[in-house]
């Protein structure tokens, strides 16, 4: 938590948020990320959403499938190296046919400087689509944007399971 | 050194005297009063079988280690109905870190019964954790579950039950029971069938 993000924060991320809420997301569930502070702080200062911290992403995956069970809609905010760790609990997703929303933050992607983050990085897309979930890239604030509003669509309509990749190019390569 | 590699001394744990099929359904009472997820194996059999496969039922038959985020979810969702998680100590160790997040939310409508034999009972009965040291209420009550009790005789159960129906925050029993098996009863084995059911028996969608 000592390194800087090259690019700052900017308002596109309180657009998504805007947009999750007119779609009835009241679940904001996360695993600390740089890239998704304003939506984590954003739902933790929202009355009607609960901001549920995860210790591990797989504990977001079964929660939403929850949520669905009980009727209200929730939205997954990781970082690629935690969709690692949700493999197995997307068999819940896919076999039950759960609706399933996921904001991934991207490392090991685009100018990434730490080697660690290129194995699961480079896996996020076969490994997401090998369970069954599509995957829309964002590299623009105004394909993020438009990238969550069409999963929103894909996800809470049509019952399938999308995780939006916002890259590097989007959000800045962290310096070491 | 005359040890083992493998650290496992005979236990001098107390012999355990109740009997999951009958301690569990004495333990959850009227089982129509809850929302209810089951973890895998053991525990779906258990509730299949008290539920006669209802639609205020969910069991899983995989993505082990689940069971008590999938309760957390909904109960957030439903706060005006009271959800009844019961997992065993296989699952939950799978995934003890859930009891540090649903700790954090503290809903007062969830309960969580594990359901602790000390063993994997779908995979050939291997000890897990919980019969050689690991004291999964202590795990709950670590992970700031206030609410955390052990029913591990008879005489327990009454007070348990009322136990897992009462409080301000959401309520963790451990429920020690014997090898015994659960019963025998199919249980809906699609996770889709059992979704749909069980949200038309809920939302009526």
């Amino acid at each position: 938590m000592n390194e800087q993000i090259t690019a700052a924060p900017t308002r596109w991320q309180d657009e998504v948020f805007d947009l999750l809420r007119r779609h009835g997301v009241t679940q904001f569930a996360y695993v600390p990320d740089a890239g998704h502070t304003i939506l984590i702080d954003r739902s933790l200062a929202d009355p009607d959403v609960y901001a549920i911290a995860l210790t591990t992403e797989e504990e977001g995956v079964a929660l939403i499938a929850g949520a669905d069970l009980g009727g209200a809609r929730g939205v997954l905010l990781m970082q690629s190296s935690g969709v690692g760790n949700c493999i197995n609990m997307l068999s819940l997703i896919n076999a039950g046919r759960f609706p399933f929303l996921a904001l991934v933050t991207m490392r090991g992607d685009f100018g990434e400087g730490n080697p660690w983050q290129y194995t699961m990085g480079q896996a996020v897309v076969p490994v997401l689509q090998a369970v069954g979930v599509t995957c829309l890239r964002a590299d623009t604030p105004a394909e993020a944007l438009a990238a969550v509003s069409a999963a929103a669509t894909m996800v809470f309509q049509a019952g399938q399971a999308v995780a939006v990749l916002f890259t590097q190019k989007l959000l800045g390569a962290k310096r070491f | 050194m005359s040890s083992s590699a493998n650290n496992r001394s005979a236990s001098d744990a107390p012999i355990l005297e109740l009997d999951r099929r009958e301690a569990l359904p004495a333990l959850i009472g009227r089982h129509e009063d809850f929302l209810i997820v089951a973890g895998l194996a053991g525990t779906a059999r258990d509730i299949a079988a008290l539920t006669e496969n209802a639609p205020h039922g969910f069991t899983m038959g995989g993505a082990m280690g689940g069971a008590c985020m999938i309760g957390l979810g909904l109960a957030l969702a439903q706060r005006d109905r009271r959800v009844l998680v019961v997992t065993g100590d296989g699952e939950l160790l799978m995934n003890v870190g859930a009891l540090a997040t649903i700790a954090l939310m503290n809903p007062p409508n969830l309960s969580i019964i594990c359901v602790d034999n000390g063993h994997y009972g779908e995979t050939g009965y291997q000890q897990s954790h919980t019969s050689l040291g690991t004291d999964l209420e202590k795990m709950a009550s670590g992970a700031g579950i206030k609410l955390t009790r052990t029913v591990q005789r008879q005489a327990d159960i009454p007070s348990g039950a009322q136990f897992l129906r009462e409080g301000n925050g959401t309520v963790f029993v451990l429920l020690r029971v014997s090898t015994g098996e659960p019963p025998v009863y199919k249980r809906i084995w699609d996770p889709a069938v059992n979704r749909a059911q069980f949200r038309a028996g809920l939302l009526g969608k």
